[in-house]
């Protein structure tokens, strides 16, 4: 992987009045990656990606373009260019001037354009709509002159901003592996912002997720799956089970165990994790395992509630005596409890995540008053 | 009662001719008398077809008529100018900033609409008098201004509503700055409603009476001079200019409807 850093994003912080929009975002996009801004609504993922693009400044902190800070720069002086979420195509042009708009503007000797905007219009498999007017497409073909627009001006980074949201499903799961494989062939950098996971998952190389304005962590599609670094990235990517607990026994070469509200459970050993520590243990539904019988190191038991049949996999609910419900999945054809049936869940050590649970409220008021 | 279905189709038939008739029967009245042979007040026997009427209006005989009719293009054409300026740039300046006092300015563009046009005319003209401004090509075209702007803040606004800023923000982002952007941009997305508040402000300037007539001095214009001559009758000349405003009219209305026609705009 080519390690130069196209877009650094240091230290940066944006308020809207007294609305801390994105704090202390640290973000280093290497060349030729397709990075993604994963969040929920209002997370600052599109406020970031607004800074980068240069409609918004930052309220402090830097961002440099290939190496040079772009603080006080315009649109318009940034080699960077921009998909909408709305495509924002202009309504009175075709679709050759609106890709042609770009290089008009910056000159371009006019044999150039017609040869680069219908060389694009091609890559993006709209050759012969040269001559109609937006309104006359459809949603999927105004994203891909929105996308050619864009590419036509040979950006350093091209930044995306929701861009499938307005497509239905099927369209998007096309438009996704197409947009993709244009990116592989360009070799153009691609900040994307999306809310959607499954998305984020499919098509990124990494994965920044953001969350109230924090970038909780950046990783690989794989890493932030198995390896979440906050509760929040656990829960928002993919399925996942939730224990919240307290450490009772720390045995670095062998084992941690950690007291639930329901038992017992025995993690992984790591470093970084104290007796008496707040944490969260996310296991994932396909990591969870049901035994008839007590397991060594586990106390948990519930009972089996129902099944979902979802195709190849099958979901299975058990209730615990605090009434939470754990989930987990097992391939058709497995054979199962019956609903009513008492079990007892436990997992792998190795297949689960111990999360630090610093927001934990009980473990701040012990802290505040330095019992831990 | 119920009718057949024949009956209803001759019903609804009679209806819309009267309907048009009653909307079109004055203008054809108007033209038809500009076509009139007669030279005698008040003009209103029919002496048979003739031309005379518009050969009259260019061969000097109503210089006076021309000229008041050349001051009310004239000032309609500027004020449409200076207000359709002006009221573009209030309407998107609203649009895109905040700041203090927007709901009262807001409030007061409602003003000038509402507003008796005699009480306007009045406090124009006490204005102008205080000021020491004489009356005349310059008042009327302060008052015309004035009057009309309002009308195209509310069109150019109407176009907004629907208006995507991202449009702009791609412009900037593919290297256009704010100039261009605005013209190549945001002029020709708001040009229907820029244009339809020009032709309205055109058309309230060509045919205000009231306000003029306080603020014109000693300065001619066209509806002011048709009200003096109608004392004694229509004359056919004033008949035959204002059919050709007419034909001027329907001309300019076919033009931009084809030509909208013809177009593929997202609306």
């Amino acid at each position: 992987m080519n390690e130069k850093i196209i877009v650094d994003v240091s230290h940066v912080d944006k308020y809207y009045g007294d609305n801390h929009v994105v704090s202390d975002m640290n973000l280093k996009v290497r060349e030729g990656e397709f990075l993604t801004l994963l969040g929920s609504s209002g997370c600052g993922k599109t406020t970031t990606l607004r800074m980068i693009a240069g409609f918004e400044d930052p309220t402090s902190g830097e961002i440099c373009i290939e190496g040079n800070p772009v603080a006080g720069k315009a649109p318009f002086e940034r080699n960077v260019n921009t998909v909408f979420q709305s495509y924002a195509l202009f309504p009175h042009m075709t679709i050759f001037d609106n890709v042609a708009y770009g290089l008009r503007i910056a000159k371009v000797p006019k044999a150039d354009i017609a040869t680069r905007v219908s060389d694009i219009l091609e890559l993006v498999q709209l050759e012969g709509f040269e001559r109609r007017y937006p309104a006359q497409l459809s949603g999927g073909q105004k994203q891909r002159v929105a996308i050619a627009r864009a590419l036509v001006m040979h950006p350093t980074v091209l930044l995306l901003d929701e861009p499938l949201g307005a497509l239905d499903l099927k369209l998007r799961k096309q438009m996704q592996l197409e947009l993709k494989r244009l990116q592989r062939k360009l070799g153009i950098t691609f900040v994307y912002v999306t809310h959607d996971q499954e998305e984020a998952m499919t098509m990124s190389d990494r994965i920044a997720v953001m969350h109230d304005g924090v970038l909780d962590q950046l990783g690989t599609p794989e890493e932030i799956y198995e390896r979440p670094q906050t509760k929040f990235v656990a829960t928002f990517i993919g399925e996942t089970n939730i224990f919240e607990g307290c450490v009772n026994e720390v045995d670095t070469t062998k084992r941690i165990s950690v007291g639930l509200e329901n038992g017992n459970v025995t993690v992984a050993p790591q470093e970084g994790f104290r007796f008496g520590e707040f944490v969260t243990i996310s296991v994932r539904p396909e990591k969870l395992r049901v035994s008839l019988e007590p397991r060594e190191g586990f106390s948990l038991y519930g009972v089996v509630r129902d099944y979902i049949y979802v195709g190849s996999v099958i979901k299975c609910n058990v209730v615990l005596p605090n009434s939470n419900e754990v989930r987990f999945e097992r391939l058709a054809g497995d054979e199962l409890p019956k609903p009513g049936e008492v079990v007892f869940p436990y997992w792998e050590p190795d297949d689960c995540v111990l999360i630090h649970n610093r927001d934990n409220e009980l473990y701040t008021a012990l802290e505040s008053i330095r019992l831990v | 009662m119920t009718l057949s279905k024949r009956g209803r189709t001759v019903r609804n038939a009679i209806y819309c001719v009267l309907v048009y008739l009653f909307l079109f029967l004055p203008i054809a009245v108007v033209v038809a008398g500009s076509f009139n042979a007669t030279e005698s007040r008040p003009y209103l026997t029919w002496k048979g077809f003739s031309l005379m009427w518009y050969q009259r209006l260019f061969d000097g005989s109503q210089a006076a008529l021309m000229e008041a009719f050349g001051h009310t293009m004239l000032i309609a054409l500027t004020s449409t100018l200076l207000s359709t300026v002006i009221g573009t740039l209030v309407a998107v300046g609203m649009y895109r900033y905040r700041f203090r006092g927007k709901a009262l300015i807001d409030a007061l563009l409602y003003v000038p609409v509402v507003i008796p046009e005699i009480v306007m005319g009045i406090s124009l003209l006490v204005l102008f008098a205080q000021a020491q401004v004489p009356r005349g090509m310059l008042t009327l075209v302060i008052a015309h201004t004035t009057f009309c702007i309002p009308f195209v803040v509310f069109n150019v606004r109407a176009r907004l509503a629907g208006y995507d800023v991202s449009v702009e923000e791609a412009s900037l982002d593919l290297g256009a700055n704010r100039v261009q952007t605005f013209w190549n941009i945001t002029v020709p997305v708001l040009a229907p409603g820029i244009g339809a508040g020009a032709l309205l402000a055109f058309t309230l300037s060509i045919d205000d009476v009231i306000i003029s007539y306080f603020v014109n001095g000693k300065t001619s214009v066209f509806p002011l001079k048709v009200m003096e001559s109608i004392k004694m009758g229509v004359p056919p000349s004033v008949n035959a200019l204002s059919a050709i405003l007419l034909l001027f009219t329907v001309i300019f209305v076919v033009l931009t409807q084809s030509d909208l026609l013809s177009r593929h705009r997202s609306e």
